[in-house]
């Protein structure tokens, strides 16, 4: 059982950086408050941080090794309403939308391991919503782009490579997104069943159900926020 | 000796890691085939490393028959030559060296050797082999598509890889590339519960400064391949959406029988960064688990503790590191600004020195011990000369000058087979020798496992020592037919013809090894619980092969390090881990104390 750690009541831990290098030279566990599943969600992400980074070093790589003009992102990203023409209203929105399911993630947290289990649910279906949203309004995006010609090869503006890094990035952070809201609702339904109460065995793992899995969910849930942000740096505001 | 340093003092400190929920099988698919119990999942990653590898082998063997007598296998043509290198390669590096060393040794050491009931996430563990089977299998797959698998060379180079001319260029590289992406998510699934298990479930008194270092070196290269597999992931990506797509991520404006093509614009050169980002640490992910292992083999068949356990963790973890930041020195040829080739020069050669660190400790540690020649010491001994051998040629290519004659020679095959194929291999023989006994409760051959440690080894010398030389000669790499050149004396195809019957042997050596393998399964001596009167923990289960969940009722709690051989005043050469300091030796002879 990974549950979080036992520990002796009258245990003392040194503060500070003691405190870190006492840890690792203990026995049994070198994270003494973390629980195998936090950790391992933890290292995961740094895994997956190397993909995104990759990604991204790959397209500044080309952007700045092509010698054929990049198109304007103000222009190309840039919505017309009320025939006024907004520049990156739709990502401004977009961006808007995921920073505000972090907060709706954090506070299904908090509610979680306060045991309350429909404030947490419903925190969770909403964060869940704002995911949906999202991956929708890139869905919108997406088609706004392939109508005005944008292929992964070519792009009437300049280098192709605009659209072959702006197809996989923002293609594979979208799974990421769409992966992050089927987890939501996965972890929101066990949550909404009282699993966690009851400590009820996971249909695949057979492990009993906690409330961390709340917490380990919103870990992946603001990496992927996280990750946006960089991605809405370097390919819009660039 | 080691035992105050190590070992004593301290109270054992009360359990920190709850008992684990383990998933108990139901019936013989649950027991053997689907099981989530980590032996069984790291034996199985192992047989299928081998089996795949076997393929590889055969593969290395036509090579050797078209490179040792051209034009006489007329079905070897230039297209299934390049096919057969590619296939080799990838195999050997990806599928058989990381999967076996990882996924197979440890799976089935980690958990044993820290006292823990099982890896952490049993299920997660069991779907990264079935993922890992279905990457072999798609990869296999290649093998019957038309136009076979792909022939772009272990490195996969665009743009060459997918343009028309490569054999494989319609299926086999799309193959290649996907295999490769599910490999890297099985590993990741593995990956992640090696690096869990070894932080957050060893075992009451089992610090991180008294793993064996077989878990160190596994450890590390773990870590690294979560960080370095990224970049390869990244890189297959975008060269499969080049090929299927026709984006332009690493494809030059190109024309092809005179035609222009519709890529345009990419970088050839990232690919070859990301490829390295992830090739050169990929060399320590093989290599550091093998030093990890062959410390152990070491220091177990010499009676010694390891000499200077402390340094040899530092360097390991240092090396790994260090690996990160070396990896253009793979791309001096590839026309990048020669200060880079310095920088990545000096970085190369500065992991001379934990690596050297490491060999002054093994050879310390086989001063004045008590040598066993057994076949796993045999095998350890072999990887330490082998090993010292590639490395000694590593720092010739390591320097830009030196190496940018002799790239693309023999003398590069030579160089990367000795220090990444001979010495690694050399390990996992020693160490299934090793631990045979503990799978399976029996004995592998003595007198098969001594033959095929000889013919391996003086076969491995007889084999690479020469393509030194035919590579100083300047015979290229990768050529289906040498032809004549003014600077390639005759002589070098005799030698080539030597090189050829000597691999042919050596691969013949190998089922003699096999042959043990499944021999001794039943005819084998009883190994009993101990066999090398070991100090690890997996030699103190309570039974052998060990039962489901490792220990019985009650886990081992460790008093001191793995390294207690010949200590003075014990009862036996040995003490192990999860026994309670001896007591003085003055104490045991009934001297008065006060």
């Amino acid at each position: 059982m990974d549950t979080a750690p036992l520990h002796a009541p009258d245990a003392v831990r040194p503060a500070g950086w003691h405190g870190v290098v006492a840890d690792w030279s203990s026995d049994q566990r070198s994270f003494k408050g973390a629980s195998w599943g936090k950790v391992m969600m933890w290292i995961f992400l740094l895994s997956d941080t190397f993909i995104f980074g990759c990604f991204l070093l790959s397209y500044m790589s080309v952007r700045m090794s092509t010698t054929v003009p990049w198109p304007n992102p103000s222009e190309v990203f840039a919505l017309e309403i009320a025939g006024t023409n907004f520049p990156l209203i739709l990502i401004a929105i977009m961006t808007f939308v995921l920073i505000s399911s972090s907060g709706t993630m954090a506070m299904a947290v908090n509610c979680a391991y306060r045991r309350d289990r429909g404030k947490t649910t419903a925190l969770m279906l909403l964060t869940a919503v704002f995911g949906a949203t999202f991956v929708g309004m890139q869905a919108f995006e997406w088609s706004k782009l392939i109508h005005e010609g944008v292929r992964p090869w070519e792009n009437p503006w300049g280098a192709p490579q605009f659209g072959a890094a702006f197809f996989t990035i923002t293609g594979f952070h979208g799974t990421h997104v769409t992966i992050g809201v089927i987890m939501l609702l996965i972890v929101a339904r066990k949550v909404w069943r009282g699993d966690f109460d009851h400590e009820r065995p996971g249909g695949l793992t057979g492990r009993r159900g906690r409330y961390e899995m709340v917490e380990i969910a919103g870990l992946y849930w603001h990496f992927v926020d996280l990750v946006w942000v960089f991605i809405f740096a370097l390919f819009y505001l660039w | 000796m080691g035992e105050l340093a190590h070992g004593a003092g301290g109270q054992i400190p009360a359990a920190e890691v709850p008992e684990m929920e383990l998933p108990h099988p139901h019936g013989w698919w649950s027991t053997y085939v689907f099981s989530q119990d980590a032996k069984v999942i790291g034996i199985q990653y192992a047989l299928t490393a081998l089996a795949i590898g076997m393929v590889a082998l055969v593969l290395s063997w036509l090579m050797r028959l078209q490179l040792g007598f051209p034009d006489t296998f007329t079905f070897i043509d230039p297209q299934a030559y390049y096919q057969f290198i590619t296939m080799h390669g990838m195999i050997m590096v990806v599928y058989l060296l990381t999967a076996l060393f990882l996924g197979g040794f440890g799976n089935y050491l980690i958990p044993l050797m820290l006292g823990a009931r099982d890896m952490v996430f049993p299920f997660v563990n069991m779907l990264s082999f079935w993922v890992y089977l279905l990457a072999v299998l798609v990869l296999v797959a290649s093998f019957f598509v038309p136009g076979g698998p792909t022939g772009a060379g272990w490195t996969l180079y665009p743009p060459q890889a997918i343009l028309s001319g490569t054999p494989g260029r319609d299926w086999g590289i799309v193959l290649m590339l996907l295999s490769l992406c599910l490999f890297i998510a099985g590993f990741t699934m593995g990956g992640l519960n090696y690096v869990v298990t070894v932080l957050q479930a060893r075992t009451r008194g089992m610090t991180l400064m008294r793993m064996p270092l077989t878990v160190w070196g596994i450890f590390t290269a773990t870590v690294m391949a979560l960080l370095a597999f990224p970049a390869l992931f990244v890189g297959a990506v975008m060269l499969l959406l080049d090929r299927l797509l026709g984006t332009s991520f690493f494809m030059p404006t190109l024309v092809e029988m005179g035609q222009q093509l519709r890529y345009g614009g990419g970088s050839p050169i990232l690919f070859q960064h990301l490829f390295w980002f992830f090739g050169h640490p990929e060399v320590y992910i093989v290599a550091l688990p093998a030093f990890g292992i062959v410390s152990d083999l070491i220091s177990t068949h010499a009676r010694r503790n390891i000499f200077g356990y402390r340094m040899m963790v530092w360097a390991i973890v240092i090396i790994g590191a260090l690996s990160f930041v070396v990896w253009a020195h793979h791309m001096y040829v590839s026309g990048m600004h020669p200060w880079f080739g310095f920088f990545f020069a000096t970085t190369t050669l500065i992991i001379a020195i934990p690596t050297a660190i490491k060999v002054y400790n093994w050879l310390l540690t086989l001063w004045r011990g008590n040598i066993h020649l057994n076949v796993p010491m045999l095998f350890a001994l072999g990887f330490i000369v082998t090993f010292v051998n590639g490395g000694l040629t590593g720092l010739f290519l390591g320097n830009v000058v030196v190496d940018v004659p002799l790239s693309d020679t023999m003398f590069v095959v030579a160089h990367f087979h000795m220090v990444m194929g001979v010495a690694p291999v050399m390990v996992i023989f020693g160490g299934i020798y090793h631990w045979y006994p503990k799978m399976t409760g029996r004995m592998l051959d003595d007198t098969m496992g001594k033959i095929h440690f000889w013919v391996t080894f003086l076969g491995a010398y007889a084999i690479f020592f020469p393509m030194h030389y035919l590579g100083l000669l300047g015979v290229p790499r990768r050529y289906h037919t040498i032809g004549e050149t003014s600077f390639v004396p005759a002589s070098a195809a005799d030698l080539n013809a030597f090189i050829s019957v000597v691999a042919l042997v050596v691969g013949a050596a190998q089922m003699l090894f096999l042959f043990n393998l499944l021999w001794s399964l039943r005819h084998g001596r009883e190994s009993g619980p101990n066999p090398w009167r070991a100090t690890t923990l997996e030699w103190q289960t309570p039974e052998t092969p060990p039962g489901h969940g490792n220990w019985g009722k009650e886990l081992p709690v460790v008093h001191r390090w793995a390294y207690d051989y010949a200590v003075p005043g014990a009862p036996e050469d040995f003490v192990p881990q999860n026994e309670a300091l001896p007591p003085p030796a003055h104490v045991a002879k009934g001297e008065a104390t006060a």
